[in-house]
């Protein structure tokens, strides 16, 4: 519980004059539940984008257990051990839910093209071992029974799982959940923070962008709060729950922020 | 109106596995005894039944297969696919008339030549997506006509001749690569077609053909999961190209005479409109169209210039009617019916992917 699975070091981006993200440090622990909490607009995503290799930082590094990610390409970056979720779902919707995870576990498969033309032994055991875990995976998130059905055909909420199944697929050390609880009642919210726990107890460290306050104060072992791309408090829930900069970013921004 | 094909689709998905063989084999069957007059006399009455069967029909079918891996497969929509069988077929007549190779050793050397123009066109323009890729393929099949035409060496526009054919095997008259009987000629594209048929089908049912759909719905999300889009879609360009390498050699070694003209921007619409007229994306779908566009023109010979105008109302009345295809892959249906083909995404789609990822 003290090396650093992913460390932002003064991370700034610029889109043309806008500053999505100014000096932006963070380190989040291995084995924590690490959530990034702001206002809309505050750079929360951007910074999941800087980490997982969408966009190239304009100044500072991220690092991945110690090697930094700048121009990586994102999919070099899931083979370090980096995963995420999207804001609004990115399945592909006409693929069923369990090749949705088989993508996933493709990331760790050494064959390609050659070996599927000859049939090799080597890449026939992968494709074997993919669909085993893609199966295991399915149940591990509690949709076991929607394996055969296609992505787009599946209720929003077994999407959102399906999701997480699809990134823990990649065997990542670090998972990054962009508002996972959006859209969920209560119990599918429950039960959200009940598979986020299970994935931490599994091994792997949790950063998660999140709105709703109760599933942020309940799971997070520490919160970073950002508002115009500055982080202005760091800490445990209950402490930047009553920092007076919070609450002032929070007040000031719109209802729907909170 | 009831959909035989998908009828027809359900019956084939409940069959068990040895049933499924035997409909196989008897496909084969037919296909091997096809060259035959009686069933020239119903199918092309006013041509050359055999000789059809190769060129256009069994040409027409192998480029589609390939084509089908870029487009079908893929997403990436290739404007300029008759580059590659231009490239097999310069090669087969360069290598066969001035260094006096045999066919059957040009066969991988043609091969390898394509699928390097595939990586050394797709190497710089796989990072442009839909119509941007297009246009550049477009370009890419017009310069290698072009270079043919104008290159001395290559025999300028009167091509090259005195192509030799594929040597003998005595005592077997199936062998026999003369002028006069196609049917040797037939039999080799019918083994090419086969062959490529289980090399797409194993491709399809691994992770190359996972990641390729992946590509295609949503090309982001899926380098983020891993998947080294750009390897994967460098992949697609050279075995789709490899494919029409393939097919160029035979052509030439059965034609003796090669000239510029053989490899216009029209067969790669030709071949584009097999693909997707069939059913892009699904194997047996891309056959069905690739032998419609070979052969409708042909049985319809007798009605001289207007076979062209009923050709192409056809193909107009059956993008009308039937948008996804004659055979469509199941997935290929359902994301044309959510209105989100993979090909020919505009740019702005892009923009908007990228807003969205912010």
């Amino acid at each position: 519980m003290s090396e650093p699975v992913v460390e932002l070091d003064a991370l700034t981006v610029r889109f043309g004059g806008v500053v999505a993200l100014a000096e932006l440090s963070l380190s989040v622990e291995e084995g924590a539940i690490f959530a990034l909490i702001g206002p809309n607009g505050a750079g929360k995503t951007t910074a999941f984008n800087i980490i997982t290799g969408v966009y190239r930082p304009s100044e500072g590094d991220v690092r991945v257990i110690g090697a930094s990610v700048v121009g990586r390409k994102p999919h070099q970056i899931t083979r370090l051990g980096v995963a995420r979720t999207f804001q609004n779902i990115r399945l592909f919707s006409n693929m069923t839910a369990l090749e949705n995870v088989m993508v996933g576990t493709d990331a760790r498969h050494q064959t390609s093209v050659p070996g599927a033309v000859l049939g090799l032994p080597r890449h026939r055991a992968e494709e074997r071992d993919g669909e085993a875990v893609a199966r295991s995976l399915l149940e591990f998130v509690g949709i076991r029974g929607v394996a055969g059905e296609m992505a787009k055909n599946l209720p929003y909420g077994d999407q959102r799982r399906l999701e997480i199944a699809r990134a823990l697929a990649t065997e990542p050390k670090l998972l990054l959940l962009d508002e996972p609880a959006a859209g969920m009642n209560p119990a599918e919210k429950a039960s959200l923070q009940d598979l986020i726990r299970r994935i931490r107890d599994d091994g792997r460290t949790v950063l998660l962008i999140e709105h709703d306050m109760s599933v942020v104060m309940t799971i997070s072992d520490r919160v970073a709060v950002l508002d115009f791309g500055r982080k202005i408090a760091e800490g445990r829930p209950a402490e930047v729950q009553n920092d007076p900069a919070v609450i002032r970013a929070y007040l000031g921004a719109p209802a729907d922020a909170s | 109106m009831p959909d035989v094909v998908a009828f027809v689709g359900q019956i084939w998905d409940r069959l068990p596995s040895w049933q499924r063989w035997i409909v196989r084999l008897a496909i084969l069957v037919a296909a091997v005894l096809a060259p035959s007059n009686s069933v020239g006399r119903i199918m092309a009455p006013s041509s050359d039944w055999k000789t059809i069967l190769f060129q256009p029909i069994g040409v027409y079918i192998l480029l589609a297969m390939g084509l089908n891996i870029v487009v079908g497969l893929a997403g990436l929509l290739d404007l300029g696919y008759v580059a590659f069988f231009a490239i097999g077929a310069y090669g087969m007549a360069t290598l066969a008339t001035k260094d006096h190779w045999n066919f059957w050793a040009i066969l991988p050397v043609g091969v390898v030549l394509a699928a390097a123009a595939g990586v050394i066109l797709g190497a710089p323009t796989l990072r442009l997506r839909g119509d941007y890729l297009a246009i550049v393929t477009l370009g890419f099949g017009e310069i290698i006509r072009i270079v043919a035409t104008n290159s001395n060496w290559l025999g300028a526009a009167r091509g090259i001749s005195d192509i030799p054919h594929p040597p003998n095997i005595d005592h077997m008259k199936a062998f026999h690569y003369g002028v006069l009987d196609p049917k040797p000629y037939y039999y080799l594209v019918l083994a090419m077609i086969v062959f490529v048929f289980v090399v797409v089908r194993r491709l399809e049912h691994s992770r190359v053909g996972r990641a390729w759909q992946a590509i295609r719905e949503d090309e982001d999300a899926a380098e983020l999961m891993g998947v080294p889009t750009f390897a994967f879609k460098l992949w697609a360009f050279a075995m789709g190209a490899s494919i029409g390498g393939m097919c160029g050699v035979l052509f030439a070694a059965k034609e003796i005479a090669i000239t510029p003209d053989n490899f216009q921007f029209l067969l790669s619409v030709l071949i584009l409109a097999a693909v997707v007229l069939g059913g892009q994306g699904n194997l047996p779908g891309v056959i069905v169209g690739a032998f419609l566009v070979a052969w409708l023109p042909e049985r319809f010979r007798n009605l001289q210039n207007y076979r062209v105008l009923i050709f192409g109302a056809s193909l107009v009345a059956l993008m009308i009617f039937r948008p996804e295809g004659l055979i469509p892959s199941r997935k290929r249906r359902a994301e044309l019916q959510a209105g989100q083909g993979g090909m020919g995404h505009l740019g702005a789609e892009v923009v908007a992917d990228i807003e969205e990822l912010r």
